[in-house]
């Protein structure tokens, strides 16, 4: 579980990143942070695995707070997916990649050829496993780079902006991995600006604006409330929007999916006749 | 590190930055020649309060004051060295006779030492002065505008402007490795230099991919179309230039002059001992 | 008037076994928006490359067939040479500016085709209006957000002005807001100084109101070519797993269920007023 107490972080710089965050997280949840970008959410989550510790204020992981461990010891339970894959790769081999972590976190060889083995196999990637990572795809990276992080087999996962430079197919895929995740009792906090990808995922959502967490609640909520989004200069997906238009004839607004769409219009076309 | 603090260019307005990048590379290479004509530590003393002026008026103290700090170590290096090998081959000093024994001779010695040292200090506060007041691009444009060969100035301004980007990229690396971790502070000196290599290699991977993703974009904007180019920006002497130059060749006949005719006393010797 | 024409078009990277981009024949049109999407690895940035001498002059490798832009034969002109006429911004803003300040970056390709200072400076003056970021004409491209950065190298190949412009997934890095600005630069430049446009994206659902022409490759080949409406309803377009807007997959699961809309719509309003249309009729 990830507790935080009015959490405060201001940048060497001088930036003030964020102003009194408080949000708890339990085991298992499916958590979306949006906002703009700028808003925060990246510097909020990399406090999460103790990359950042807080200027003021708290933040708790299972109890303990981030300022007294390292970030090495917190890792062990939280994974993070950096955006951009080619910022970690360096291995020989895709395996070396993967098995990178777990010889950081003193992993017996025994049980690190397993780990090594199922995530290849999760991320479809056994057929690669002597190749260099250099050699990859940009999707076929990002695969490993995922894999080399699931391999600890972490609590947490948390991923920053998963969609970007994806194609549909891609994004499809990712999708339905990242629910998979949360359906093996995963906490998964996923931060991006990818309004379509929320309303096909459906979790938890925080909208963040200038350091502030302007809502909390679920996506069916948020995503429909076009003030609460403009805030956050989000524009809310399109199904809703085109709900929002037709307010007037006395439709539902809180619609954010193709599916449930078609079927309110069909039954309000049988009611009129 | 401070000392490079005190070579960083800072945006401010005033007449030293607006001076032509030529002068007072100019200006501050006569402070150079005088610096290496004089040996003795009256000379040397007035030639540090040289550049104090323009330090006052580009408002740029407490940066060169962090460069002369920065450069501290060093100073002390080269007094100490010296003033041993002063202590060990004393032959070089007329004022000496070996073996070195009396009150007098170890001034002697101390006020060679010092000199060398200030002349190294001389050399710092007159380049920092420099570096401080001319930003890169108008050190670019300089470079441009002395016949140097367009492609080296390129490097040189496209260089200064990745710098920043090269560093934030440094530090992403780190914090994606460290949350898989890595521990770059534990371990002995080999295990150290072992462990920077999951960020060298990335590092290195995205410095040759932005290589050739530059490349690609300079020659989509007709790079190599004319033989000679022409420029924007064109650095044009102004009155305040002209009266730097005046004031550098006036300084380096004066220096000439008492060179050749003035004999400096030392210190010891004024001070009648 | 066809501004680019390729028949046949193929192209093999430099020790590759297989072509990047196969027998690829098309006509773009002077002042179309062309949207050219497809799976990732299709070969449409291969092609785009194509399109600015890029390939093969950059990448060498054995380029066959033949492609006509701007009435130049790409294979017979030096980069710079085609540079005049077309111009080609790329997906990582951080690495198309290489000055220190934005007014110099934009500049860079004029002054690459030696032009007198005077004319330089109103070019430039008017790039940096055309795309919105005349007040930052002086500020280093590193304080810049990957907005504002995206559109000094949008303002800086239209400093050039080229008859047309590629843009090879610009939005990537940005998020939906500064995405939208782009597109509207974009769109201004073509519907009101007639650049052709072709602009390379996966999110259709934000792009493809501004197309007049879709293209959508897969594994190297043309599969579709036609005009929005006729590409996104198309069954082929949705095997081959391209992201069709919301709006018109609406439009298939009513046809589904028997309810046919008047057109196929592409954009929220159309949406709103062909189901209006039909709410109200009953």
């Amino acid at each position: 579980m990830i507790e935080v107490k009015d959490l405060y972080f201001t940048y060497s710089t001088g930036l003030e990143a964020l102003k009194g965050i408080n949000l708890t997280i339990d085991d298992g949840e499916f958590l979306a942070v949006m906002g703009q970008n700028g808003a925060g959410k990246t510097t909020l989550v990399k406090h999460f695995n103790g990359l950042l510790k807080p200027t003021k204020g708290e933040v708790l992981v299972d109890g303990v707070s981030t300022r007294d461990v390292s970030v090495a010891k917190l890792a062990r339970n939280v994974g993070f997916v950096f955006q951009n894959p080619d910022h970690q790769l360096f291995s020989e081999t895709v395996e070396g990649e993967i098995a990178f972590a777990l010889k950081n976190f003193g992993f017996e060889e025994a049980v690190r050829e397993k780990q090594v083995d199922w995530a290849l196999n999760l991320l479809d990637l056994t057929q690669y496993r002597k190749t260099s990572p250099f050699m990859l795809s940009g999707g076929e990276r990002k695969r490993v780079a995922l894999a080399s992080i699931l391999a600890w087999d972490p609590k947490v996962i948390i991923l920053d902006e998963p969609t970007i430079g994806q194609d549909h197919q891609q994004k499809e895929k990712l999708q339905q991995f990242i629910l998979q995740l949360n359906a093996q009792k995963k906490t998964v906090v996923v931060v991006t600006h990818d309004v379509e990808f929320v309303a096909e995922c459906s979790p938890r959502v925080i909208l963040m604006s200038q350091g502030k967490i302007l809502v909390d609640g679920i996506a069916k909520e948020i995503l429909t409330n076009p003030k609460v989004l403009a805030q956050a200069s989000i524009v809310p997906p399109q199904i809703t929007q085109i709900f929002l238009e037709l307010a007037d004839l006395g439709l539902p607004t809180d619609v954010i999916d193709v599916h449930e769409a078609t079927k309110i219009l069909l039954d309000r076309l049988r009611e009129r006749s | 590190m401070s000392v490079f603090e005190g070579f960083k260019f800072r945006k401010v307005s005033s007449v030293v930055h607006d001076l032509d990048p030529r002068i007072k590379f100019f200006f501050v290479s006569i402070l150079f020649v005088m610096a290496i004509l004089f040996t003795k530590l009256i000379a040397l003393t007035v030639l540090f309060f040289i550049p104090l002026p323009f330090v006052f008026m580009a408002k740029v103290n407490r940066q060169w004051l962090r460069s002369l700090r920065g450069a501290a170590f060093l100073a002390i290096f080269i007094f100490a060295t010296n003033f041993i090998f002063g202590y060990f081959y004393p032959t070089a000093f007329q004022e000496i006779t070996p073996p070195v024994d009396t009150l007098v001779e170890y001034l002697v010695l101390l006020e060679r030492a010092a000199a060398m040292t200030l002349r190294f200090v001389v050399l710092i506060a007159s380049f920092s002065v420099f570096f401080l007041t001319t930003s890169p691009d108008h050190l670019g444009l300089a470079l441009q505008q002395s016949h140097i060969p367009y492609e080296f100035c390129f490097a040189f301004t496209t260089a200064v402007r990745f710098v920043p980007v090269l560093a934030d990229e440094a530090q992403t690396i780190m914090d994606a490795q460290k949350a898989r971790g890595l521990e770059l502070e534990r371990g002995n000196f080999l295990k150290r230099i072992r462990n920077y290599i999951p960020i060298l290699i990335p590092l290195i991977v995205s410095a040759i991919r932005r290589s050739l993703e530059l490349a690609e974009s300079m020659e989509s904007r007709a790079w190599g179309a004319s033989k000679k180019r022409t420029n924007l920006y064109e650095l044009k002497l102004k009155k305040a230039d002209y009266i730097l130059i005046l004031i550098s060749v006036l300084m380096l006949i004066l220096a000439i002059y008492v060179w050749l005719y003035v004999p400096i006393p030392s210190l010891t010797t004024l001070l009648s001992l | 008037m066809a501004v680019i024409e390729t028949r046949d078009l193929t192209y093999t990277y430099p020790g590759a076994t297989k072509p990047s981009i196969e027998e690829v024949s098309i006509n773009i049109n002077k002042g179309d928006f062309v949207i050219l999407t497809g799976p990732s690895g299709c070969g449409k940035t291969t092609l785009c490359r194509c399109f600015n001498g890029l390939v093969p002059h950059f990448y060498n490798g054995k380029l066959e067939g033949e492609i006509v832009v701007a009435g130049l034969n790409v294979a017979d002109q030096q980069i710079h040479q085609l540079a005049r006429h077309v111009g080609l911004v790329f997906q990582n803003p951080e690495n198309q500016l290489f000055a220190l300040s934005v007014e110099k970056d934009v500049a860079f390709g004029l002054e690459n085709f030696a032009m007198p200072r005077d004319e330089m400076r109103k070019r430039v003056d008017w790039a940096l209006q055309m795309a919105g970021i005349s007040e930052l004409s002086e500020r280093p491209p590193h304080e810049l957000s990957g907005g504002q950065q995206q559109r000094v190298a949008i303002a800086s190949v239209l400093a050039m002005q080229p008859d047309i412009m590629i843009l090879d997934e610009p939005t990537s890095f940005l998020d939906p807001v500064g995405a939208e600005k782009i597109f509207d630069v974009i769109n201004e430049l073509n519907k009101k100084l007639g650049i052709t446009i072709i602009l390379v994206e996966h999110r259709l659902d934000l792009a493809a109101k501004y197309a007049n022409h879709v293209i959508v490759m897969d594994n190297g080949r043309v599969a579709l070519n036609g005009s929005p409406r006729e590409i996104f309803t198309s069954e082929k377009a949705r095997l081959i797993g391209v992201g069709i807007p919301k709006a018109t997959r609406l439009y298939q699961d009513l046809k589904k269920h028997g309810i046919q809309l008047k057109s196929v719509p592409v954009t929220t309003e159309e949406t709103a007023n062909l189901l209006r249309e039909v709410l109200k009729h009953d």
